[in-house]
């Protein structure tokens, strides 16, 4: 039998090419979209680049407080606009070479440059003349400043000097994150003489990647996994617990969930809603606060929510205790304010509220009936997903039996319902922000109103000057401005927020030295299995 | 038969052509862009990503330069300005362009990557839905009317009507959760392929036995099979030379399309099961406005199409005398 002899064929060469099973092995979302920390902005793949690469700090894996990294000190004048490093004489790429001052000069230049196209290039725009250096580029497309007018120097092998434009409280938090690690200029340059016009890109293949990390990428297979070998070469080799750890590229959330029950996973960051009932309580499931809200937009320029006190009453009138427990069911907690409390050193203005939700929808009946006006039948958009139709649905519930008008609810695919915001063809929208670093300016400066953030048509020129002000204050004035910015933003609400966020990992207690924390990273070089002890910080 | 060869490919060109400059409208059609987040980017370095992709070009040039066979980039030939160290590409010269979405690869990387993994699953998915569906549909028809008759048709609509990630969660229970017998999920081991393999067989199987089925009901009442019959043959040789050609014609006819979408990949099963293959790649394409990937996977979809058509085609000439392939193009 023909069939029966090609089975017996296929099923032979069915094996995958992986030596043997990885000491540790986790689930990340889905396929990462780049190695590249030039070209990474998304979460999966930030876990991934921990791995490989290191930058001048890295984060305390629990406070997220700034520790040496690559950098083994360093020193901040006192007006907070110049950082001094001395890189450790120990550290080397994986291929033995030594990492050099202007082997940070080289990726930072990369990343700014417009023909690298990075997408977090603005990481460095906190630079003097960094912005100008991406921004402004001839017809080629080639930059039009020589990169001497950018504030980053070399001042010998170990000693690099960065010049800031404007005071940046967290400028060590961003030297932490995953854009500005290092990438190794000798291959980079070798590979594209070897492949000039490849869409491929040669420099990241496991038999090319040079890496600064605690790993080494030992094998990638697209949508499957990538195997990581220990680096033998890294700095603080002594303190990597695994020698071969699997990073599997897994999207659907309840497979990602039966890896783990089975044993095939030690974590899973990311869990399906239905099984949060089940799982809460376990001491591997220990959700903390995260920092991220979800909040819905008004669309500011269509009557009547032109009128603070229309939005104000819909904000008021929104039952977040029901949304928080019933719907999203992780742990999280209601907002009533737009920058969470995992923000370092911010306290949060609150929009003006009562304790009880009768008396918050008593008041937005006040308020309503203040205006005058009667409202229409608005329409809540979201990005079709159960869960953002779930909160709409309790949402417009409330408004209808409080305010009494009827909220239309309409779905649309993701990339489309953005666009709808983009070009403000929206009356109410669903949207969140996670913030990249602990500290609120990042969260308050997205309602500028010439941000591309905005998208709510909302423009206040105090707000802006206070935003403005903030950028290049020092403390204490510094939290005063993000202080009133906030104040100003709850009274005008052009946004309600609805809840803070919290992380949903879901990890064995056996693994060491992972910790919760307020922006979901973690850093592989202090794992361990908790029986063999370890953890020197 | 290099007439209908010839004929037949050029029919080929002409549909991807076409199906190219469709797919092409939709993708730039559908509001939404490849690089539009909840973040949005801020216009200066917008601009600089959509110029290293080219999607600042007006959409005429963009769709030339995607179809090729020439580089209108600074790379290109030197009578169209270019520096000429790169005249020729394009889905013409077989060059898919990067991706949008997995910026390391090139949509050739990925489609060589993840298509043999596709076709490796299709196949024995479809060589086992064959083994199981043909002989039960034969078994089936012979007992017309009977117990197994009757078990058959009530389970081939199960089998048809249950979808496939109904059927896989249950065997995912089943076999790994409740019996850890098989692992829930991966790629690696022989182990990891039975039950996303016996998910996907499934309807196919179901399918291939109702088209056995009827086509032997069919051609046993016809007049050569009475004929052979009444010449005194035994019935298990009227089946197999008498019988089974003609009873097969309908199978084959399907069998063409589903093998193209078999060999593809499922896009359910590979989610459940996490199988590092095609299927995925035909949403999330469409979903992450990956356009160059979308449009690859489009194009790799026809191309089997017409090639399983064709082998259908001759395989059916080959088996039915009354079928001419000149006609038949």
């Amino acid at each position: 039998m023909l069939p029966a002899a090609a089975c017996l064929a296929l099923l032979g060469g069915c094996a995958g090419g992986l030596e043997g099973e990885a000491e540790l092995a986790f689930t990340n979302a889905g396929e990462v979209a780049s190695l590249d920390p030039a070209a990474i902005t998304g979460v999966p793949e930030g876990k991934l680049a921990r791995f490989l690469h290191e930058g001048l700090v890295i984060k305390h894996p629990r406070t997220l407080e700034p520790l040496p990294g690559i950098a083994e000190s360093w020193t901040i004048r006192p007006d907070g606009l110049v950082y001094r490093f001395v890189l450790r004489a120990d550290a080397r790429w994986s291929n033995g070479e030594r990492i050099t001052a202007q082997d940070f000069v080289y990726s930072f230049e990369r990343l700014l440059s417009p023909r690298t196209a990075a997408e977090y290039a603005y990481q460095l725009w906190y630079v003097r003349g960094g912005q100008r250096y991406t921004s402004e580029t001839d017809a080629q497309g080639n930059p039009r400043h020589a990169f001497e007018t950018v504030g980053i120097r070399a001042l010998s092998e170990r000693e690099l000097e960065i010049e800031l434009e404007a005071p940046t409280p967290f400028f060590l938090d961003i030297l932490g994150s995953v854009p500005l690690m290092p990438v190794h200029r000798g291959t980079i340059e070798r590979m594209q003489k070897l492949h000039p016009d490849s869409w491929r890109v040669e420099w990241l293949k496991p038999e090319n990647l040079v890496t600064s990390g605690p790993y080494v990428l030992a094998q990638r297979r697209i949508q499957d996994r990538v195997r990581l070998k220990k680096n033998p070469n890294y700095w603080d080799r002594s303190r990597i617990a695994f020698e071969t750890v699997d990073v599997l590229a897994v999207e659907h959330l309840n497979t990602m969930l039966n890896l783990y029950l089975t044993g095939a996973s030690v974590w899973c960051d990311n869990l399906p809603t239905h099984a949060l009932a089940k799982l809460k309580g376990r001491a591997d499931f220990q959700p903390a606060p995260y920092l991220g809200v979800g909040f819905y937009r008004f669309n500011t320029t269509r009557p009547p929510l032109d009128d603070k006190r229309v939005r104000r009453a819909l904000a008021l009138c929104i039952d977040r205790a029901v949304i928080c427990e019933k719907i999203l069911a992780a742990g999280e907690s209601p907002a009533w304010s737009f920058v969470p409390p995992a923000a370092r050193g911010h306290v949060p203005v609150e929009l003006l509220h009562a304790a009880a939700a009768e008396d918050n929808r008593a008041a937005a009946r006040a308020l309503l009936a203040e205006s005058g006006l009667s409202l229409p039948a608005l329409e809540i958009l979201f990005a079709t997903q159960t869960i953002n139709k779930d909160v709409a649905e309790v949402i417009a519930d409330g408004w209808r039996r409080e305010l009494g008008f009827s909220a239309k609810l309409s779905n649309q695919e993701a990339r489309v319902a953005l666009d709808s915001q983009k070009n403000l063809r929206y009356d109410v929208a669903r949207s969140s922000w996670v913030g990249d670093h602990p500290d609120a300016l990042g969260f308050l400066e997205i309602f500028r109103s010439d941000s591309v953030n905005n998208r709510t048509g909302w423009k206040h020129a105090r707000y802006d000057e206070c935003i403005d002000r903030a950028r290049r204050a020092l403390e204490p004035e510094r939290s005063a401005l993000l202080r009133e910015a906030e104040t100003i933003l709850m009274d005008e609400a052009p946004i309600a927020p609805i809840w803070f966020f919290v992380t949903k990992n879901l990890v064995s207690p056996q693994l060491g030295g992972f910790h919760e924390n307020a922006l979901d990273e973690h850093f592989p070089q202090f794992w361990h299995w908790k029986d063999q002890g370890g953890g020197r910080r | 038969m290099k007439r209908f060869l010839l004929r037949r490919l050029l029919w080929f060109f002409l549909t991807l052509l076409a199906v190219i400059t469709v797919a092409f409208a939709l993708m730039r059609g559908v509001r939404g862009g490849p690089f539009d987040g909840e973040r949005p980017l801020p216009p200066a370095i917008e601009k600089n990503l959509r110029a290293r992709y080219h999607l600042d070009w007006p959409l005429w040039k963009q769709y030339l330069q995607y179809t090729g066979p020439l580089n209108l980039d600074e790379h290109g030939p030197q009578w169209l300005g270019g520096d000429g160290t790169r005249p020729l590409g394009g889905v013409l010269t077989g060059d898919l362009g990067p991706s949008f979405r997995y910026r390391d690869f090139s949509v050739n990387d990925i489609l060589a990557q993840s298509l043999p993994i596709s076709m490796q699953l299709g196949a024995l998915a479809l060589c086992l839905a064959l083994l199981i569906g043909v002989p039960a549909g034969i078994a089936s028809a012979l007992a017309r009317g009977g117990g197994f008759d009757a078990l058959l048709r009530v389970s081939t609509s199960l089998g048809i009507a249950v979808p496939g990630f109904v059927l896989g969660s249950v065997l995912l229970y089943l076999f790994s959760l409740r019996h850890p017998l098989l692992p829930v999920a991966g790629y690696g081991t022989w182990r990891h392929w039975v039950l996303p393999t016996l998910a996907l067989a499934a309807p196919f199987a179901a399918y291939a036995a109702r088209l056995t089925r009827a086509g032997v009901l069919e051609t046993i009442a016809l007049d050569h099979v009475r004929t052979a019959r009444a010449k005194g043959l035994p019935e298990s040789l009227v089946i197999r030379r008498h019988v089974l050609r003609g009873a097969l014609l309908p199978l084959l006819a399907w069998l063409g399309p589903a093998a193209a979408g078999i060999l593809t990949g499922s896009l359910v099963i590979e989610r459940i099961f996490a199988i590092p293959g095609t299927g995925t790649h035909f949403v999330n394409s469409a979903l992450n406005r990956d356009y160059t990937l979308a449009m690859g996977v489009t194009i790799v979809y026809t191309t089997l199409v017409y090639a399983f058509n064709l082998l259908v085609d001759l395989a059916s000439a080959a088996i039915d005398p009354r079928i001419r392939l000149e006609e038949s193009a």
